[in-house]
């Protein structure tokens, strides 16, 4: 199925968790945050979270600023 | 913080000479850059030596920055969250831990208080800290912080257990309804973020800093040493600077200019200034000196 991740189209697993996402894209934990349609999924619920298609997902980590 | 402002004030009369005497600390403080007796800096239940907070944005490369960030002897510094480079993550990450800061995730970019709040929230699961620099923008061109969303999104932050910092104008009201609703330090700008126009009215500068009793941090504007001197002599707890560092042109030559500065400004404020005056005051007595013939 297809997902939005950081605004582009990603195919995944039909059955793909936020964890899932996060190995195939090899980040994080430490250091990432991560939003599914703009909502918080805290880190210990990653591997609960299970994405659907058309999901919008932002990974995010740390970047110079401020 | 809790002192008189009055060092601001241009007077000739007498009842001046009491500016800024109050002297904050009592010895037995932390040692640091800003006197051995100097009780150092506490936000929000930690206390650090060093009173110079710096931003990471800007730097040309994490080496720079790393050696920039030991040259301020900064025990904390920013990092924005932005979407993930797989590429290139985490290495600012290791710059600040290899250095031994405390993160403050900002909130830079952010336009409405629920932008604000979801971005603090997302920092706290990526760096595993409640501490968040509040920032929400009003106007992309001066960066200039939105009152109304601001404090929407403090109430929010506090409520939801983060120690907020919050970048603010430099306007006495706001500034205490921003302690008023438990913000951990207030951090008003000088002029506006990149601009290193200084401070543009040190009059609210030091209001805010006479008024308020949480940490003052100054936030914004820093051009050069001696407006972060001005800032710590008009009574700020501390000195958040980025620019001014990361884009001199010697980066690290000026990070540690920074350093002396706030040290020297805090001093200062702790020494208590004279008070200005119109016309001279002989620093020589006149008594005892010899008398001639008047030439004319």
């Amino acid at each position: 199925m297809k997902v939005v991740v950081n605004g582009e189209e990603r195919t995944v697993d039909t059955v793909c968790t936020v964890a899932n996402l996060a190995a195939d894209l090899d980040v994080g934990p430490k250091g990432v945050a991560v939003a599914v349609n703009g909502e918080v999924v805290g880190r210990s619920a990653w591997a609960g979270r299970t994405l659907d298609e058309g999901d919008r997902v932002e990974v995010l980590g740390a970047m110079q600023g401020g | 913080m809790s002192e008189p402002a009055s060092s601001f004030v241009c007077t000739d009369g007498p009842q001046a000479t009491s500016s800024a005497h109050k002297a904050g600390a009592e010895p037995g403080g932390v040692a640091d850059d800003t006197g051995s007796d100097d009780d150092g800096l506490v936000i929000g239940g930690v206390t650090f030596g060093s009173r110079l907070i710096l931003g990471t944005g800007g730097a040309a490369s994490l080496e720079v920055l790393e050696a920039s960030l030991v040259a301020a002897g900064a025990e904390m510094a920013t990092v924005a969250l932005r979407r993930i480079d797989p590429a290139t993550q985490g290495s600012i990450l290791d710059v600040l831990t290899a250095a031994g800061v405390r993160l403050l995730p900002n909130t830079a970019g952010c336009f409405t208080a629920r932008d604000a709040v979801r971005t603090a929230q997302l920092a706290r699961e990526a760096f595993a800290t409640d501490w968040v620099k509040l920032e929400v923008i009003g106007d992309d061109r001066t960066l200039l912080p939105d009152a109304v969303e601001l404090l929407d999104a403090a109430e929010e932050l506090v409520d939801d257990g983060f120690t907020v910092l919050a970048y603010t104008n430099d306007d006495l009201i706001l500034a205490r309804r921003l302690e008023d609703l438990g913000c951990a330090a207030v951090m008003p700008l000088g002029s506006p973020i990149g601009s290193g126009a200084g401070i543009n009215n040190p009059y609210n500068l030091a209001l805010i800093t006479e008024r308020l009793s949480v940490p003052v941090v100054l936030d914004a504007g820093v051009g050069t040493a001696s407006d972060a001197a001005l800032a710590m002599e008009l009574g700020c707890d501390a000195v958040l600077l980025a620019t001014a560092v990361t884009r001199a042109r010697e980066p690290v030559r000026m990070a540690e200019a920074m350093r002396s500065a706030v040290a020297a400004g805090r001093l200062a404020r702790r020494a208590g200034r004279i008070p200005v005056r119109r016309y001279a005051l002989a620093s020589t007595p006149t008594e005892g000196r010899a008398e001639w013939e008047r030439d004319r």
